[in-house]
Order: C-alpha cells, then sequence, then structure tokens
C-alpha cells in the first residue's frame, strides 16, 4: 500500500483583511494625503507620479545622502536659470534638535506642474505599442498593394536621402538631449513627461529605420545607407544638424527643452515633417511615408508641444518669478529662433528635388512662422525678430 | 518579428548614431574612470517596434491579475502582518526605480558606445515604467486592505521617518557621484544583478505564501526586464576592465556597492522575509537559505568569480563577511528588533512574535531564542497601553544603537562597531568596512590617486539628532505619523483594530521621557569617556544587550 504524503504548501487562512472590514481611525482615509492635487479630485496619474521624487524643502528631513564631488546632491533647482515661486528661500537647516520639517507642501512652484497628458507606464506603452502596431500594418499594407512601384526614381532619392536624413535628428534629441534631461529636472512629474518624450523620439527615429529597412527590401535600387552621405555633407542638412548638435550641447535643462520643442520643432520639424514630406508625398505616388512621418507628428503637436506648453506657462505667469522666467525665455527665442531660421531657409532646396511640387517652400515656412507666433504668444511671450531673417 | 527580422532591424538601427560635427553633446557627469571607443554588442538586441508590444503585454497580465484579485476578494485572505510591512516597502522602491531612470544619462557621455546607449535608453524607461506600477499596486492596497494608513501618507513618511534613510541609498547611490561608480558598479553591477534577486524573486514568493498574488504579479513583471538592465552593466563592466587604470577603481567601487548593497538591502528584505511573514512551514526556505542560494552562489560564485580572469579583483572578503554577519551575526535578526524598538516612529503596524515564530527561528537559527526570545516576549508583553511606556523606553535589556554614519543602518552588531574623528565630528560605523568607506572612498583622493568625480557623503545622517531633546509626542506629530482622529498613532505595536483602547495615541507618548541622539551625547564625552563608551559597547549584544561589566 502507498500512502500519499501531504506536499508541503502555504495554507489559505481566512483573515477578512479587506477595507471596510472594521471601523478605526483612519479606516476610511483612502487617498493619498500629501499633496494637493491640480483639480477638485486627485488623478491616477498624480498618484502614481507626485513626491517619488523627494524634496528637502518640504518633507525630506534628513536632506539628501548622496552629493556629487561639490557636494550637491539630488535635483538642484540651479540646473536651470528659470526660478518658480519659493525657488529663491534656502533648504532649511536642519541639525540637533531643529526636528524635521521643512515648508508646507509644496513648498515652491515647480511641484505645481502637472503634464496634461497625464504620462505613466501604463499610457506610454498602450500609446506607443498602438503606434508601432498601426506603422507596422501600414508598411504591410504597402507591400502587399505593391505600392511602392509607384514612386518614380526622384522620389525614391528623396526618401532614402531626406527623410533618412531626418531619423539622425530624431534619434540625437531623443538620447542626448530629452533622455539626459530626465536627470535634471526639479520634480517627478517634469522628468517623466521628458523620459517619456524622450522614448517619442527614439521610437521614431527607428521607426524611420526600419522603414528604410523595408524599403531597401522592396523597391529595387534604394540605397539605404544614402541617408548617412545626406546627414554628414549635404549643405541643405548642415543647419538642421548644427542646430541639432547644439541643442544637445546646451548646459541648462529648460533651454533644452525649450529651444527644442517651442522653437526648432515648429520651425524645423514641422516643416519638413507636415509642411513638406506628408503635402508632397501623395502627389508623388507615396501614401506611406506620410503615416510614418504622421506618426512622429502626431507625438510632437499633440502630446510633447502639449506638456511643454504647460511646463513654460506656468513659468511666465510665476506669482514671483514671472518677469525674470519671461525676460529668459525672449532671450532664448531670439538666441534659438535666429539660428533655427537660418537651418530652415537652408532647406529650401529639398522643396525643388519631387517631380510633382505641391507647396512652395516660401508658403510652407510661413505657415510654421505663424504657428510657432501662435505657440510663443499662448506663452505670454514676444515674438522674436529674428523670425523675419 | 522573427529572430532573424530582429537581428536585421537592430543592425538597421546602429546606423542612427552619429559623431557630432559641430557641438559636442553637454557632459553633465563626471568619472575618474577612462574608456576606450569598443564594438560592445547589446546582447538582447532590443528594438522598440517590437518592445513597445511586449511590455503593452506585460501591463494587460499584471493590471488583468490586479483587477481579478479585487473581484476574488484577495483581501479577505491577505496576511495583515505581511501587508504592513509593505507599506515600508512600497514607499520606497519607487524611488530606486525612478532614480535608476535618472541614472542612465550619467552613462552616456561617459561609456562611448552608442549602441550601449540604445539599451540604456530603453532601461530608462523600464524604470519608469517599474516605479509607477509600484506606486500603482500601492495605491491598489491603500484602496482595498483593511488599514489604508501608512499607505495612504506613505511618500512623506518615507521621507522623514527614523529608517528611511535607509533605502533611499538604494535610490541616491544610483544617481549622484562619480558617473561610472553610481549608475554602473553600484546601480546595474550590485544592486541589479545581486540584489534584485532577493528584492523581486524571493520576496513576492513570501508575498503568495501570505495571500497576497499581486506582489508577485507586478514585481516578477519588473524582474522580467532585468536581464536587458543586467546586461547593460556587464557590457560596461568589461569595456571599464580593457584599461587597466580603471582596475584600482573597480576595486574600490565593488566594495563600497558590495557592502552598501549587503547592509541595506538585507537589513530591509531580511526582516521583511523573516519578520512579516506567517508561513512557518519548516520546510520553507529562510531568508538566510535565499541569501546562500539567490546571491552567494548565483551572483558571487557564477556571475562574480568569473570575472577574476579579467582583471577584477574580487572582495572575497567582503562576501564572506556578509554571510558571516547573517548566519553568524544575527544581522537580520538585530535589524528586526530595531525596526520593532523604535515601532513609535514608524508608520506601519508591527505584529508581535509567536511561540509558532519562536519555534521556526529556533528551526531555521539554531541559539536564536537565547538571544532575540526574551527580548521578543517583552515586545509582545508591552504590545497594548497599560500604564507603561512603549518598550524603547522599558528596561528591556536593550540599549539604544548608536548609528553608522555611513549606511544608517544603526550599529547593531556591536562588537564591529568602530569610531573615527573626521570633519570635527566623532562619527559611529556599523564595520570598518563602513569606515573605510566614509573615510577613504568616498573622498578626492584614494590612495594616492586623485579621484575629484568621487562623490560625497552628505546630509543630516543620523535621525535622532534632529529630535534630539524632544518629546517623542512631538516627534511623531512633527513626522505626522498620526491618524484622522488627530491622537491615534499610525504605528502600532500589534495588529488588534477592534478594540480602540488598545490603539496607542499621542497621549500615551506625553508619559515618556525625551528623546536622546547617541551622536549628540557622544560628542559631549570627553576622550576617556568616549573610550570607555566604546570599549563597552563592543562588549554588549548580541540583540541589544548592553555590557554591564564583567560580572
Amino acid at each position: 500500500m502507498t500512502t500519499a504524503t501531504e506536499r508541503s504548501v502555504p495554507k489559505p487562512v481566512f483573515t477578512d483583511a479587506e477595507a471596510g472590514a472594521k471601523e478605526f481611525p483612519d479606516s476610511n482615509a483612502r487617498r493619498f494625503n500629501y499633496f494637493t492635487p491640480q483639480k477638485r479630485k486627485q488623478t491616477h496619474y498624480e498618484d502614481v507620479t507626485v513626491e517619488v521624487q523627494p524634496d528637502p524643502r518640504h518633507y525630506l528631513a534628513q536632506g539628501w545622502l548622496y552629493g556629487f564631488s561639490d557636494g550637491k546632491g539630488g535635483y538642484p533647482l540651479d540646473w536651470t536659470v528659470l526660478k518658480a515661486w519659493g525657488s529663491d528661500r534656502p533648504e532649511p537647516e536642519r541639525g540637533p534638535g531643529t526636528g524635521g520639517k521643512g515648508y508646507e507642501w509644496p513648498a515652491h512652484g515647480w511641484h505645481e506642474f502637472r503634464d496634461p497628458n497625464e504620462e505613466w507606464e501604463l499610457s506610454l506603452y498602450r500609446y506607443n505599442a498602438n503606434v508601432v502596431r498601426q506603422l507596422q500594418a501600414n508598411v504591410d499594407a504597402a507591400k502587399q498593394a505593391k505600392a511602392f512601384g509607384q514612386w518614380n526614381p526622384n522620389w525614391v532619392r528623396f526618401v532614402q536621402q531626406n527623410v533618412g536624413a531626418w531619423m539622425h535628428v530624431d534619434h540625437g534629441l531623443g538620447l542626448y538631449l530629452f533622455a539626459n534631461a530626465n536627470r535634471r529636472g526639479p520634480t517627478n512629474m517634469h522628468n517623466t513627461a521628458i523620459a517619456v518624450n524622450s522614448m517619442h523620439l527614439i521610437r521614431a527615429a527607428q521607426d524611420l529605420a526600419l522603414y528604410q529597412l523595408t524599403l531597401s527590401e522592396e523597391v529595387e535600387g534604394f540605397d539605404g545607407s544614402a541617408h548617412l552621405e545626406t546627414w554628414n555633407s549635404d549643405p541643405a542638412w548642415q543647419g538642421v544638424r548644427e542646430t541639432a548638435e547644439r541643442l544637445t550641447a546646451t548646459d541648462d535643462w529648460a533651454e533644452a527643452i525649450f529651444a527644442a520643442n517651442v522653437v526648432f520643432q515648429p520651425l524645423v520639424g514641422e516643416l519638413f515633417r507636415s509642411q513638406l514630406v506628408m503635402q508632397v508625398a501623395p502627389r508623388n505616388g507615396d501614401f506611406v511615408t506620410p503615416t510614418v512621418v504622421g506618426a512622429e507628428e502626431f507625438d510632437f503637436a499633440e502630446r510633447d508641444l502639449r506638456y511643454t506648453k504647460a511646463i513654460f506657462e506656468l513659468l511666465s505667469n510665476d506669482r514671483e518669478f514671472a518677469e525674470h522666467n519671461s525676460r529668459t525665455m525672449n532671450t532664448w527665442l531670439a538666441d534659438w529662433t535666429g539660428q533655427t531660421i537660418a537651418a530652415a531657409r537652408a532647406m529650401q532646396p529639398l522643396w525643388s528635388q519631387p517631380d510633382s511640387k505641391p507647396v512652395r517652400f516660401e508658403d510652407a515656412l510661413d505657415r510654421v512662422k505663424s504657428r510657432f507666433a501662435g505657440i510663443v504668444e499662448e506663452l505670454s511671450l514676444d515674438v522674436p525678430k529674428e523670425l523675419e531673417r | 518579428m522573427s529572430r532573424q527580422s530582429v537581428a536585421k532591424a537592430h543592425q538597421k538601427i546602429q546606423e542612427l548614431a552619429w559623431e557630432p560635427m559641430y557641438h559636442q553633446p553637454v557632459s553633465h557627469y563626471g568619472t575618474d574612470y577612462t574608456f576606450r571607443k569598443a564594438q560592445k554588442k547589446d546582447p538582447l538586441k532590443q528594438v522598440l517596434r517590437s518592445y513597445f508590444p511586449m511590455q503593452e503585454e506585460k501591463d494587460h497580465r499584471v493590471y488583468g491579475a490586479s483587477d481579478g484579485a479585487i473581484r476574488g476578494n484577495m483581501f479577505r485572505q491577505v496576511q495583515e502582518r505581511w501587508l504592513e510591512w509593505q507599506k515600508l516597502f512600497l514607499s520606497i522602491i519607487p524611488l530606486p526605480e525612478i532614480s535608476a531612470a535618472r541614472a542612465m544619462p550619467l552613462l552616456f557621455r561617459n561609456v562611448p558606445n552608442p549602441e550601449l546607449h540604445n539599451g540604456q535608453a530603453i532601461q530608462m524607461i523600464d524604470e519608469v515604467r517599474h516605479s509607477t506600477i509600484q506606486q500603482n499596486l500601492k495605491r491598489l492596497y491603500m484602496n482595498n486592505y483593511i488599514d489604508p494608513a501608512g499607505f495612504n501618507s506613505s511618500l512623506r513618511n518615507f521621507q522623514n521617518d527614523y529608517c528611511g534613510t535607509i533605502g533611499r541609498q538604494f535610490a541616491e547611490g544610483f544617481i549622484t557621484g562619480d558617473a561610472i561608480t553610481a549608475a554602473s558598479i553600484y546601480l546595474t553591477i550590485v544592486a541589479e544583478t545581486a540584489f534584485t534577486n532577493t528584492l523581486f524573486v524571493a520576496m513576492p514568493a513570501e508575498a503568495a505564501a501570505n495571500g497576497d498574488y499581486l506582489l508577485p504579479t507586478v514585481f516578477h513583471s519588473v524582474q522580467s526586464d532585468e536581464s536587458r538592465h543586467i546586461s547593460n552593466g556587464y557590457a560596461t563592466l568589461l569595456m571599464a576592465l580593457a584599461d587597466e587604470g580603471n582596475h584600482q577603481l573597480l576595486e574600490r567601487d565593488l566594495r563600497y556597492a558590495w557592502w552598501n548593497n549587503h547592509r541595506v538591502v538585507d537589513a530591509a528584505i531580511g526582516t521583511f522575509i523573516e519578520y512579516g511573514t506567517k508561513d512557518r512551514r519548516k520546510d520553507r526556505e529562510s531568508y538566510a537559505e535565499m541569501w546562500r542560494r539567490w546571491i552567494y552562489d548565483d551572483y558571487y560564485r557564477s556571475y562574480l568569480v568569473p570575472l577574476e580572469k579579467y582583471g577584477l579583483v574580487i572582495p572575497h572578503d567582503l562576501i564572506e563577511e556578509s554571510w558571516n554577519q547573517i548566519w553568524n551575526k544575527g544581522y537580520v535578526h538585530e535589524v528586526a528588533q530595531f525596526f520593532a524598538t523604535g515601532w513609535l516612529a514608524n508608520y506601519w503596524r508591527i505584529d508581535p512574535m509567536t511561540d509558532k515564530d519562536f519555534e521556526w527561528f529556533e528551526h531555521k537559527y539554531p541559539g536564536w531564542y537565547n538571544r532575540y526570545g526574551k527580548w521578543w516576549e517583552n515586545y509582545n508583553r508591552l504590545s497594548t497601553p497599560n500604564g507603561h511606556h512603549p518598550i524603547v523606553a522599558e528596561d528591556v535589556d536593550y540599549q539604544y544603537p548608536h548609528r553608522c554614519w555611513t549606511c544608517m543602518v544603526p550599529c547593531l552588531v556591536r562588537e564591529d562597531m568602530v569610531m573615527a574623528e573626521v570633519d570635527g565630528q566623532w562619527r559611529t560605523y556599523c564595520h570598518e568596512a563602513c569606515r573605510w568607506t566614509d573615510v577613504e572612498a568616498f573622498r578626492p583622493t584614494y590612495q594616492g590617486r586623485n579621484t575629484p568625480n568621487m562623490g560625497q557623503l552628505i546630509g543630516a545622517r543620523e535621525w535622532e539628532t534632529l529630535y534630539h531633546g524632544w518629546n517623542w509626542a512631538d516627534v511623531v506629530q512633527d513626522m505626522g505619523f498620526v491618524r484622522d482622529d488627530g491622537k491615534t498613532m499610525v504605528a502600532q505595536p500589534h495588529l488588534n483594530l477592534d478594540d480602540p483602547k488598545k490603539l496607542w495615541t499621542l497621549d500615551h507618548l506625553r508619559r515618556m521621557p525625551n528623546l536622546q541622539s547617541p551622536n549628540v551625547l557622544l560628542n559631549q564625552m570627553t576622550d576617556e569617556e568616549r573610550a570607555k563608551f566604546h570599549a563597552d559597547y563592543i562588549r554588549g549584544g548580541p540583540a541589544g544587550r548592553p555590557y554591564r561589566g564583567d560580572s
């Protein structure tokens, strides 16, 4: 006779430890109570982002524990010259017998920023997974329909060189500006929004690279490496390249993001994507490229610009430093607009390259200038005279 | 995507990198390491086209399980003893995760390999995932577990309670100081490769044994990203090893990172697993057994030792000493006792140990009862208010410990405590390795070599000093650890919520003697008094017993 030995496993136990089982102090206190929500009720996004990155000005009683070699720890507010109210108050001094309290939350205005896109992990993976799936479907459908066969040689050249060159901009800014800046912002809400922006750009760069790979396989004579020479030496792209490189070389994180999303993207990014590629491609027999480039355009226009405006609107209307911030941002506008407009103008030869030319460069530039001026006015800033260069 | 197309796709995206012609990207973070350009490959070849849908699918599983747990009334079977410790754990862990995201840019300008930058950027967004998915788990606990107190205030409480700094090192160590020390050696080579095994694999198993299957769902999903991060660290380490000038720094950083991770992670996770569980089956693994398997065998012997042939100096002595601390010196038990001693300065409830717990501890750690049994019996006896003080102010043969200046876990293994006068202040350290970290490693020169990029240990590093001379009721009120009736404390040294008379309030604390900072007192002593104090301190223990003379 065999005897079954009882397996050693944990036994379920009825504990009745669910909400509402008993009444006692705090038994119904079921919301995070350490921050003030932006609106009447706190959002799911706020619950998973606010205060994860601590701040010695309010709750962080013992201060930062590790510093760089200069003794600065955490997320110094002076990593940008912009200021939010309360920024100039010194960090609370804590020592023997002082207690741990700092200033009342939020202690300074940086903590008032909320990403209007409410990005956190659930939203960012859903959004980007949908984008890559849709792009893959678009490209697959085009392959099956033999759509690439309708492209004329000039358009093939245009895509391999110019659409190919743009992916370098996305990659460089995504990694060395935005991913870099996710270490620089003063709150978790800033840095999470910036990290998501970074992934939009890195994904867009890869979307274009993989699209190029498909074209190399599908279009006879498509030179999948042509983008390198264009990016490295085509005079029409060198202004863009120099501006992109300067953006990644900018020390002040807020200036870098401002210059990229308020100046460069509207004046060069949208000029190239919306006012050139997406307008010209259909007339040249290409209905696929606009969907790839359009995904990136949507990232910027509907999401990245949205959070950027929310950051800088708050600062240009700050209750203590509005004037300082506006003056600084107007200086940035003057500085970056001149270089960016020059880069945009250097791209003019691209408008002549396709066989079918449905838009004039000057008309396209006028449209993006008008859009740019609108963004600047929404931020309560001055449209720079450099725009008219 | 087929495997072949992933390889081709990954090859194609390597064309995206470019060498700057006009401006160099900004260099915010310095290192004393030197790297030569090398074509180290990213072995996992992650491409975002497949990455995003993969992560979305993992999310579907996590959130589906979350819905299932609520609909299936999981909280009717969850052990309160376990969930209470999650108030601490889930306060800590979202910060290290988001700090790991912030750490990735430290590597961009210092590790000249664009292929690795791609992997680091993906790790960055993985870490955003981990941080927010863990915050979301805490939110779910707050909404559905019987006692939301402590969950609802966790990110204020964690930042000011008496053991928050212990966990915070496991975040701040990633993002400051020498870029390679922080973001590569401390974060990826030691924290992720070694200690996430106990954090994200061993601990979730214990959660499941206590009726909580959501913690394993979330943390195993998190852990499935870690293998990519480990690859990032490994590739960077091999690049660093290629330059002999780095070997001295690697030896220093591995010693610091190993010892600090041991002090911090074993303190916290060891306590959760050993003292937060109700599963006392004799054949379930103890923390020491898990540590031996996951860290000693899997990490030390299988990962670290083979790197010796590339010139890496392995801190064999510190690894053996860590085991010695856990197995012979009762490190985890000493820490759990300390957490429970100061229960009133916490924001979760700590369940007393029972006879069944005693039996298990004795079985797993022979001699445990003689060391710790009496103290836990006292803890049980003093757990409900009955005219006495909380245990920290009662005579239970326990000397309140000094803080370790470096790791901020107190000097609990009394015999190991060392002191040093540094920057005009007498500091105590839990072990010689922690003294070395402060006095020798975190300095602008190391063994005669300039190390201008090395970080500094800063901040008000002893919690007790902030409240020196304060009444305990004022301390708890200052930290905000009070429930919504304005007087009942969030923390309790038991789990009984039925009888309001058994709940401690601020009124009970008013009668206690004022809190005294051991470090302030130490610095008030004469040299002779201090020498005698040290001689007595190291003759104390185990279980915090004060030295009472040779008799």
